[in-house]
């Protein structure tokens, strides 16, 4: 698959801080990609320069094999900002037609663009209602709906689910599935990890304005993974004493087992069989990645912005 | 299409359709000039029909003409008691009565009461005792033994004919029509920049803290939001403007209809201190025909062309500054304030400098005012008002003109940089200097 976006050598620096510092990853077409990092992390900063919102200072962003253009791209971009909000005083149909014509679509198109997916999340009845009338996650669901109208090669949702109940939150979620499916590639920023973990294919994670991590989710578990392991047994093992393991936790005959270097999984499984005991359940336990990221961000000694001076 | 059309577009429908603005632009002047026919009605009507009866017992007032003119009327009457006048008070035959004793001496410092049954208003007061110190001067001047002629010389005031170098006659109704609507036009375009400057602001801070801000501008470039905005407050404020302007213009053509008395009320009211110099003028030099021979003198068509002018250019050059403003501060309007002194001060500045400039439109201080950009839109109407060239040479208003529009692009050029950093920006509220940075140094 060919990469839709190549960040290289991005660099970002504000008066007081290096809100991004040399950041270079890439991102497949029809990925769904997290970019995760603490707050302040230099995230927002990232995807306003995506965006076109914000330029560089260094370095350059290719989008689909060329140079970005953010004056002819934006329309092939769907941005849903964390700080997002709508007109409170205007109709929501009104207000999304608004939002499609300023994308560049024209009158008719968004038009029935926006029936479309009225119809599909069940919108139709709020045509004249006002922003100011809509509940918190209403109004979620109708920034959704503008930032994906165009239908755009590339989303980005920044916290998309904050403020959502677990129905609706599915729904978006079947609907960002959806359109990957399509083709679209999704970025997907937050630091709701379970969230990353059950969505993305591929994530990148950032601290204090530098990229610490960057690969397939299931690559970066193997990678972090600390070879525990847990075995069940249906009667306790007369032995628990080895060489090649040490036992973390035991709650009746469900033990928790660090294996140590040099030894295979399989070395354990021979060592509590000579035994005669019976093994009823073994698997390796790898590290989710909320405790990737505390480990990782805890490493680099901040979990906050920390102001640096520009060099 | 053009997304800043689009943007000022939204702008302009959004404040157009609202029940506000109808209720602003349609009657407010409805309600202001109702306001003043009362007033003027109930001054009209109130001043009717004051009958005051003169007991001469001192046989001063015997050759005395009784002008009867105006609303109030004096009859002498030879011989009348107290009880029976009082009783003609009462059954509203008169409004008062002023009794002259018969040892009265008219060059003396008595004074003399009028009675009557209830308290006369301040500015009836006014006219009676005028009226009838007028009917006595004569007498006065009698006394002194002058004759006829020696009076009439006395009351024949030494006039001044003013000239201008190019020999046309400068007629004081003139100079006073310029002061009017040089002080009127200056005025106008000092509430214009305030409120539609302060429009734009809200307006910004609205998306602001609405948090839509950011939405937009990943479609739009910040400045096309920006100018948008702009743009779409300014058509507002034109419409608002037309619809006041023909409102007013036919209600004024409607006032002499209403009040045919009218004209006659102007020459007879002593004016109030408040009232406009014009006024004072059109009082001395015989009335509303000199005022209309003053207004004819104003070339109209260049002040409305340059109204329009200045108000467009003053209005998109301190609108930019309003919109960074807006763009830099968070929900609290409290912030506002203080960031908005810098760019009220030159406003009301000028303001100051206008009330000069339309009494003095050659001073040093007025030319200065009425070229330099920040104050130009306000100081110059009060000078364009005296027409060109007595108030303004033409090559003073062509530089002005351009300044304005050079001094627009570079508060337009120095907000759009304030508000693209700001717009995005939220927490606390930047500081002078640090706006300064974000317009001057790259980001």
């Amino acid at each position: 698959m060919s990469a839709i976006l190549q960040l290289q050598h991005l660099k970002k620096y504000y008066a007081t801080q290096k809100a991004v510092d040399d950041i270079t990853f890439e991102i497949e077409a029809g990925s769904i990609f997290g970019l995760l990092g603490p707050n302040g992390a230099g995230k927002t900063t990232l995807l306003r320069m995506i965006t076109g919102i914000i330029y560089p200072d260094e370095g350059s962003i290719l989008f689909d094999g060329q140079s970005f253009n953010p004056m002819a791209d934006t329309i092939k971009i769907g941005y849903m900002p964390e700080e997002r909000g709508l007109y409170k005083k205007m109709k929501i149909g009104e207000q999304a037609l608004y939002l499609a014509q300023l994308k560049g679509l024209s009158r008719s198109e968004a038009l029935s663009k926006i029936r479309f997916w009225f119809k599909k999340l069940e919108m139709e009845s709020w045509w004249n209602k006002k922003v100011e009338d809509l509940s918190k996650g209403m109004s979620q669901k109708l920034q959704f709906v503008t930032t994906v109208l165009h239908e755009p090669k590339l989303i980005i949702l920044d916290e998309p689910f904050s403020g959502l109940d677990p129905v609706n939150a599915n729904l978006i979620k079947d609907e960002i599935y959806r359109l990957a499916q399509q083709g679209s590639t999704v970025i997907f920023s937050t630091h709701r990890m379970e969230q990353v973990e059950e969505i993305c294919n591929h994530i990148v994670l950032v601290n204090l304005g530098k990229k610490i991590l960057d690969g397939k989710v299931q690559d970066i578990k193997q990678q972090f993974k600390q070879h525990k392991f847990n075995i069940v047994f249906d009667s306790m093992p007369s032995n628990l004493l080895h060489s090649s393991f040490t036992v973390l936790q035991q709650n009746n005959y469900d033990f928790t087992l660090s294996i140590h270097d040099g030894f295979k999984s399989n070395d354990v499984l021979r060592f509590f069989i000579e035994q005669q005991v019976n093994v009823v359940a073994f698997n390796e336990i790898l590290p989710s990645l909320n405790d990737i990221f505390i480990q990782l961000v805890e490493s680099t000694h901040s979990a906050a912005r920390r102001f640096q001076t520009v060099a | 299409m053009n997304k800043t059309f689009l943007i000022a577009r939204r702008e302009f429908l959004s404040r157009v359709q609202k029940k506000t603005f109808l209720l602003t632009t349609i009657l407010l002047p409805l309600f202001i000039f109702g306001f003043y026919a009362l007033i003027i009605y109930f001054s009209v009507k109130t001043a009717d029909n004051i009958q005051i009866a003169i007991i001469d017992r001192a046989h001063i007032m015997d050759d005395v003409l009784l002008k009867q003119k105006g609303d109030i009327q004096f009859q002498v009457i030879k011989h009348a008691t107290e009880t029976e006048l009082d009783n003609q008070i009462q059954q509203k035959k008169i409004t008062g009565y002023i009794i002259i004793p018969e040892q009265y001496n008219i060059m003396g410092f008595d004074t003399l009461s009028l009675k009557s049954d209830k308290s006369i208003g301040l500015l009836t007061r006014d006219k009676i005792q005028k009226r009838f110190s007028d009917l006595l001067e004569e007498k006065r001047l009698m006394a002194l033994n002058l004759n006829k002629k020696q009076i009439d010389s006395i009351q024949n005031a030494n006039t001044l004919q003013f000239t201008s170098l190019q020999g046309k006659k400068d007629s004081d109704a003139k100079a006073g029509v310029s002061y009017g609507v040089g002080y009127f036009s200056g005025f106008l375009i000092y509430i214009i920049l305030f409120i539609y400057g302060t429009m734009v602001m809200r307006g910004v801070m609205e998306e602001k803290t609405n948090r839509i801000a950011e939405v937009i501008v990943s479609s739009v470039k910040p400045f096309k939001l920006m100018m948008g905005k702009i743009t779409g407050i300014g058509a507002v404020g034109l419409v608002q403007f037309i619809i006041w302007i023909i409102l007013v213009l036919g209600l004024t053509m409607l006032l002499p209809f209403l009040f045919p008395q009218l004209g006659q009320q102007y020459n007879d009211l002593p004016m109030q201190p408040g009232a406009m110099q014009a006024a004072a003028s059109m009082k001395s030099n015989g009335g509303i025909q000199e005022v209309m021979s003053g207004l004819s003198t104003i070339n109209f068509p260049l002040i409305i062309g340059t109204f329009i002018f200045y108000f467009l250019g003053g209005y998109l050059l301190y609108a930019s500054l309003f919109a960074a403003v807006g763009s830099a501060v968070n929900e609290d309007p409290q912030d506002a304030q203080s960031l908005l002194l810098p760019i009220t001060m030159p406003i009301i500045f000028a303001m100051v400098i206008m009330t000069k400039a339309v009494n003095d439109p050659n001073s040093s201080i007025a030319v200065f005012g009425s070229l330099f950009p920040l104050t130009s839109p306000i100081v110059m109407m009060a000078r364009i008002a005296h027409g060109i060239p007595d108030g303004v040479p033409m090559w003073q208003l062509l530089v002005s003109m351009a300044l304005l529009i050079g001094g627009f692009l570079f508060t337009t050029w120095l907000a759009a940089k304030i508000y693209r950093v700001g717009i995005l920006m939220y927490g606390k509220k930047p500081t002078w200097k640090e706006m300064w940075k974000w317009a001057f140094i790259k980001n």
